[in-house]
């Protein structure tokens, strides 16, 4: 293999344990986004755009999605000779072999498909996050301060900064201090889990992560303390642009949304910065005399006769005469018919919403709930039924699947 | 099921509709909100488990080559068989020639050397989307030379230039005529043959070595006594694009959901070059009835009765009515367009009103700036 300068390794193991039901059948990083994309669409798009032509795919986790999606990776340019995207699952060796352990731990046991590369650096990216970044601009930070790691990181509301890795930084933005969900922060400079290291350094000290017994083999709680106690110059990129965790239903749901901004927060549309997906073949969607669309996105395949406002409809969606979506997310082939109702919710994909059903009613009852999201959001599994006229409670988390006699004191 | 190969000719009738062809093949013309019209033929042989098909090339094939590529959408990037971009023949004067066959001879080896034994040639334009395996069925099913498929309810013989189709009892083809004055009968060729492989290799020595130029006047209506010619009946939707008017048509018969679910999803997906495009965008303002709006549009304003292409925006106050938007044009504040086909890349700028007639729509050209 010849010599790369930069490869990416994108950790897309996650389970996304707080999306519950929409991550029952696949990883974190394969959830659909914005109309026709995927979490990881995001991340290898970047990848694509900036530059970076070889990366590697850690995934454990439900990976069957993944790993169809992917593909050769052929949507996002990356069906190369010499390098392209290679999807790296746990594999056994002659003396065992073991699931990845923690962030770092994968990428030591991918030590290997680095090596092969001889990479003066390696960016390690997280497949769980919505955003638009120039990574040869990260490069070329790290180049010029001179660091062994830098990380890019973004503002975040102070009353959040106990969610995140914390950086303080000194005036030259080299990191003084780091605190991993911090109760007091001092500083609210989040890390993104976007990291570049010096592959040298990156080997050696996930080599001496990997021989301490108590080590969680974790990035943010193993790795980066470790190197910042040695001293070792690590830097902060400070980003401003759009950046979202879209790790709880809540997050899923508001970044979905933030797309029907008049002006968006991330734009979607910029031909220098396209978002590549691998596309389905859907043709145009077809807006019928009597249907009524406002301050949506809309994309291939759907098919609206009845009314949406303010909500994201899916590849292939379709929407009866009569019926009326109100902010929310319609995920791919489902099908609200006939007077259904579905507000604040996000239907699974290919789910059927039967003709005069409410999914998100103020009133309603609790069929077929696991749970109840806090936020009120109300979430429909993929490929089930809603009951004709059923007038589903608002916030219900409803999963034919995993159901079981709900406890009565959760649903008050 | 008997191996299949394809051949998409492109030697097709643009007098009408030059308004579209002047820089394009009629198989580029854009169609349907993100196609272009080649898409059909090329899906329906992909999806009827074709993965050989040769595109004999005619003239201005730049626009088509570039959508084509190597195949890929199609699935066709195979290392064995896949798709094959055959050039036409050139007199020695440097012109086109006048017939097909010429341009059949000149790729006689591809034919030759393409291991499957029977082949369908069809042109571009016909908008269908239609399973060729039932065609190939009904062929060795009435062991027939050659099967000739065509439509008695599209209506198509009353819209020249087409080839009427006369069968008898046992759909045994009589006769065929050419843009007769009077057809006979309702039956019009969707100029879509199925035959052997060795029999077209007979048929393009025949009129070669004949010197004559025509595949259907020469080789196959020449021959109808001689040959067993039978006519498959397609009773799905089917469009021809042949005139402006019929362009015109039958994009606005998209906007029947009946039409947009057989067209679109009926026997398989209609595959095309992907540009990957954000969903479409409704803003405040945005009222949109009776439309096909494809990915990467941003709408504020109206559009009624109207297909849109990848990419455009209409601006707030703007209203779209009854027209055709190509890919990347710009609809500029309170423009009003009605009965219009703009091109690719036409930008109307503010208050704007271009209206043209309903039989008569009128065409702003590629990168017109208004």
């Amino acid at each position: 293999m010849p010599k790369k300068e930069c490869i990416a390794m994108l950790l897309a193991g996650g389970q996304g344990s707080r999306l519950g039901i929409l991550t029952k059948k696949l990883a974190k990083p394969a959830v659909p986004f914005g109309g026709k994309y995927r979490i990881i669409d995001f991340t290898l798009s970047n990848c694509s755009n900036s530059g970076i032509d070889t990366v590697g795919v850690l995934t454990q986790y439900q990976p069957m999605t993944l790993n169809s999606y992917i593909g050769i990776g052929n949507p996002w340019d990356l069906d190369r000779h010499q390098g392209g995207v290679s999807v790296l699952p746990p594999y056994v060796r002659q003396d065992g072999g073991e699931w990845y352990k923690g962030t770092a731990n994968a990428i030591y046991q991918n030590f290997d498909f680095i090596a092969q590369y001889d990479p003066e650096y390696v960016l390690v990216l997280s497949g769980d996050h919505i955003y638009k970044m120039d990574y040869s601009r990260i490069l070329r930070f790290h180049k010029e301060k001179g660091a062994a790691v830098t990380i890019a990181v973004i503002r975040v509301p102070w009353e959040e900064t106990h969610r995140f890795g914390i950086m303080n930084t000194d005036d030259e933005d080299r990191i003084i201090e780091f605190q991993e969900k911090p109760k007091q922060a001092k500083s609210n400079l989040a890390s993104m889990g976007v990291y570049i290291f010096n592959w040298g350094v990156l080997k050696r000290y996930l080599e001496e992560d990997e021989k301490n017994p108590n080590s969680s083999h974790d990035f943010g709680k193993d790795v980066i303390p470790a190197m910042l106690a040695q001293g070792e110059p690590m830097y902060a990129y400070p980003f401003s642009g759009y950046w979202k965790d879209v790790g709880t239903v809540e997050s899923l749901w508001e970044a979905n949304m933030d797309l029907l901004e008049e002006v968006p927060p991330l734009n979607l549309n910029d031909p220098d910065w396209k978002i590549y997906a691998v596309n389905p073949s859907y043709p145009p969607q077809y807006i019928s005399a009597t249907a009524r669309v406002h301050r949506s996105i809309v994309t291939e395949g759907c098919a609206v006769f009845g009314e949406v406002e303010h909500s994201v409809l899916f590849l292939g969606s379709y929407v009866a005469p009569g019926a009326r979506v109100v902010d929310s997310v319609i995920m791919p082939g489902a099908r609200i018919e006939e007077d259904a109702v579905v507000e604040r919710a996000i239907i699974g994909e290919n789910t059927v919403v039967k003709s005069g059903a409410y999914v998100g009613c103020p009133d309603g009852e609790g069929w077929m709930m696991i749970d109840r999201n806090a936020a009120g959001i109300t979430v429909v599994e993929g490929n089930i039924v809603v009951p004709a006229n059923l007038r589903l409670a608002r916030g219900a988390v409803v999963s034919v699947t995993q159901w079981q006699e709900f406890p009565e004191e959760r649903i008050s | 099921m008997a191996s299949l190969m394809g051949i998409i000719n492109l030697h097709e009738p643009e007098e009408r509709i030059r308004e579209l062809t002047r820089h394009r093949s009629l198989a580029a013309v854009p169609f349907g909100g993100r196609y272009r019209l080649i898409d059909f033929t090329l899906s329906n042989m992909v999806n009827a488990g074709i993965r050989n098909v040769g595109i004999l090339l005619s003239d201005k094939y730049g626009a088509l080559l570039d959508h084509l590529k190597n195949g890929k959408e199609w699935d066709l990037d195979r290392r064995k068989d896949g798709l094959f971009l055959l050039p036409p023949a050139s007199h020695h004067s440097g012109g086109q020639v006048a017939g097909d066959i010429p341009n059949f001879l000149h790729n006689l080896d591809y034919i030759l050397k393409s291991r499957q034994e029977y082949v369908i040639i069809s042109g571009s334009n016909m908008i269908c989307n239609m399973d060729y395996r039932d065609v190939l069925d009904y062929h060795l099913a009435k062991k027939a030379d050659i099967t000739v498929v065509y439509s008695e309810t599209a209506g198509l013989a009353k819209c020249p230039p087409y080839t009427n189709v006369v069968t008898d009892g046992d759909n045994r083809v009589t006769d065929m005529a050419v843009n007769p004055r009077t057809p006979n009968g309702d039956k019009a060729s969707l100029n879509m043959y199925i035959m052997a492989k060795e029999l077209l290799v007979d048929i393009i020595d025949h009129c070669a070595s004949r010197g004559r130029e025509d595949f259907l006047r020469d080789g196959i209506i020449a021959q109808l006594d001689s040959l067993a010619v039978y006519g498959y009946p397609y009773r799905g939707y089917v469009g021809e694009i042949n005139s402006l008017q019929n362009y015109y048509k039958h994009s606005m018969e998209l906007l029947n959901p009946a039409v947009w679910q057989e067209l679109f999803f009926r026997s398989g997906l209609i595959h095309t070059k992907v540009k990957h495009e954000a969903p479409v965008r409704y803003l405040e303002g945005a009222v949109v009835k009776n439309s096909i709006i494809a990915n990467g549009c941003v709408i504020e304003g109206t559009v009624e009765n109207s297909i849109l292409f990848r990419g455009v925006h209409v601006q707030k106050g703007a209203v779209v009515r009854d027209s055709i938007v190509m890919q990347k044009s710009q609809i500029g504040p309170n423009v009003l367009l009605q009965y219009a086909i703009l091109d690719k890349d036409v930008q109307v700028s503010e208050g704007k009103h271009l209206i043209g007639d309903s039989n008569y729509p009128i065409v702003i050209h590629k990168r017109a700036r208004l």
